[in-house]
C-alpha cells in the first residue's frame, strides 16, 4: 500500500505535534489536580467541623459541581467570566480553574467520608487523653484517614485526566484537538489516517490511565481483605 | 429582548433537548446495566476465555475517555465501512462506556458479601449455583446499589458530551442558541436547570432507595 494510513503519524511533524498537545493536556491536568486536591483536603476537613452554616456552604458547593457536567461547567466559565466578572483569561486557564474548583468539590467528599468512617473510639480516646482539635486531627484522625482514602483519590485523578478530552470543547490546543488538525490536514492524502490518529490518542489516555486505575483496585482488594478476614 | 422573552423563546427548543437528554440517557442506562451484569457474571464463574474478554473490555473502557469512544465511533469506524448514524454512535458509545462502570459496581458488590456467608454457604454443602443464587447474589446486588446509583447519574452527565458529535441533546441545543443569538447568560441558565430537573429529584429518589435496601444486609 502506497499509501497506508499509519504514515500519517510520520508526516510532517504530526508525531511531534500530538505530543506536543498531550503535554498541554498534562500540564492542565496536573496543575488542576494539585490545586485542587490541596483544596479539597482543607475544606473536606472543614466539612467535619461542628459548624452548620459552614457545612451547608461546603455540601451546595459539592453538589453544585457534582449536579452540573463538566462540559457545562466549561462553557459557564468560558463565558461567564469575562461578561460578568471582567476577568479575561485564556482558555487554558479557564480549564485549570473549572478542573481545579472540581476536583475540590469531589476530593472534599472522599476526605469527609474518610475522616468520618474512621472508628468513633479513636476520635473519643484522643478526646479523653486531651488532645486539641488540632491534635486530633494530625495525629489520630488524618493518618487514619489517607489510607482509606487513598484508592478513592487515584480513582479521582484517572477521571480528570480523562476529563481533559473535553478541553477541546472551549478550544484549548489539547491533545484531541491537535489530532483533528492532522486529521483535516492529511485527509485527501490518508483517507484512513483519521483511524490511526484517533487511535493514537485513545492508546495514550489508557497508557496513562491504566497503571493509575491498576494500582487503585489493588490497594482496594488488600483492604477488602484486610477486613474481610 | 428581555430575558424572559429569550427565555420562552428557547424553551420549545429546549424541551426537546431535555426529552432527547432523557431517552438517550435512559437507553444507555439500561443496556449499561445489561452488558454490566453479563460481564461481571462472566467473571463471577470465571467463564473460561469470556471472562478475560470481559476484563480486557471493562479495563479499556474504563481508561479512556467518552469523547475519544465516541470519535472512534463517530469519524473512524465510518473509513471502513461501518457507518451509524450520530445517535445510535452515542448510545453504543454511553453503553461500552457504562458497561464497565456498571460491572465494577456489580463485581464490588459481589467482593463485598462477607466471607464468613460463603464459607458458611459451603459448610452446609451448597453447590456453587445455589451459593450464588440464595447467598452471594441476594446479598451482593443490594451492596452494589450505590455504586449502580453513582453510576447513574455519571451517565446521564456523559450525555452532555454528546455534544460534540452533534446530537441534538441539551448541551448541545445550548450551545446552538448560544452561538445564533449571542444569550449566553439565559441559555446557560436554562442549561444548568435542565440538568437539574433530571438530577435533583433522581438523586434523592436513589439516596432513599439506598437506605431502604440497607435493610436487606445481614449480621452486624
Amino acid at each position: 500500500m502506497a499509501h497506508s494510513g499509519i504514515n500519517v503519524l510520520f508526516e510532517g511533524r504530526n508525531l511531534v505535534r500530538l505530543f506536543g498537545g498531550l503535554g498541554t493536556t498534562i500540564e492542565i491536568a496536573a496543575v488542576a489536580l494539585v490545586l485542587g486536591l490541596i483544596l479539597g483536603i482543607v475544606l473536606g476537613v472543614l466539612r467535619t467541623f461542628p459548624n452548620r452554616l459552614l457545612r451547608l456552604l461546603l455540601r451546595l458547593y459539592l453538589e453544585f459541581f457534582r449536579i452540573v457536567p463538566t462540559v457545562v461547567l466549561l462553557f459557564l466559565f468560558y463565558y461567564i467570566l469575562p461578561r460578568q466578572l471582567g476577568v479575561n483569561m485564556p482558555a487554558n486557564e479557564v480549564a485549570t480553574l473549572v478542573f481545579a474548583l472540581w476536583t475540590a468539590a469531589e476530593m472534599s467528599d472522599i476526605v469527609r467520608g474518610a475522616l468520618i468512617s474512621v472508628p468513633k473510639h479513636q476520635r473519643e480516646s484522643g478526646l479523653a487523653i486531651g488532645l486539641n482539635r488540632w491534635q486530633l486531627y494530625r495525629y489520630v484522625l488524618i493518618p487514619q484517614a489517607v489510607s482509606l482514602e487513598l484508592p478513592a483519590t487515584i480513582n479521582l485523578v484517572t477521571r480528570v485526566i480523562k476529563t481533559t478530552s473535553l478541553l477541546m470543547l472551549i478550544s484549548v490546543m489539547d491533545v484531541i484537538n491537535v489530532g483533528q488538525q492532522v486529521v483535516e490536514a492529511n485527509n485527501q492524502k490518508y483517507p484512513t489516517g483519521v483511524f490511526w490518529v484517533y487511535g493514537i490518542i485513545f492508546i495514550m489516555y489508557f497508557v496513562i490511565d491504566y497503571p493509575l486505575s491498576w494500582w487503585a483496585k489493588r490497594m482496594d482488594k488488600k483492604r477488602l481483605e484486610r477486613a474481610n478476614g | 429582548m428581555s430575558s424572559w422573552q429569550v427565555i420562552q423563546q428557547g424553551l420549545p427548543l429546549f424541551e426537546k433537548g431535555f426529552g432527547l437528554t432523557l431517552w438517550l440517557s435512559f437507553v444507555g442506562i439500561i443496556g449499561s446495566i445489561i452488558v454490566g451484569l453479563i460481564c461481571s457474571l462472566l467473571q463471577y464463574f470465571q467463564i473460561p476465555v469470556l471472562s478475560r474478554l470481559a476484563s480486557i473490555y471493562i479495563e479499556i473502557s474504563r481508561n479512556t475517555p467518552l469523547l475519544v469512544q465516541l470519535f472512534f465511533l463517530y469519524y473512524a469506524f465510518p473509513v471502513f465501512g461501518f457507518k451509524l448514524n450520530a445517535e445510535l454512535c452515542g448510545i453504543v458509545g454511553l453503553i461500552f462506556l457504562g458497561g464497565s462502570y456498571m460491572a465494577e459496581g456489580f463485581n464490588g458488590g459481589f467482593d463485598g458479601v462477607s466471607k464468613t456467608q460463603v464459607e458458611t454457604g459451603k459448610a452446609i454443602g451448597l453447590s456453587r449455583l445455589q451459593l450464588a443464587r440464595y447467598v452471594v447474589f441476594p446479598q451482593g446486588f443490594t451492596l452494589s446499589v450505590p455504586a449502580l446509583a453513582a453510576n447513574m447519574i455519571f451517565l446521564i452527565k456523559e450525555t452532555s458530551i454528546f455534544t460534540v458529535i452533534a446530537i441534538p441533546e441539551l448541551t448541545n441545543t445550548a450551545l446552538d442558541l448560544i452561538g445564533m443569538y449571542y444569550r449566553s447568560n439565559e441559555y446557560l441558565l436554562m442549561l444548568v436547570i435542565g440538568y437539574a430537573i433530571i438530577l435533583i429529584p433522581l438523586s434523592i429518589i436513589l439516596t432513599i432507595l439506598e437506605k431502604r435496601v440497607r435493610y436487606g444486609t445481614f449480621g452486624n
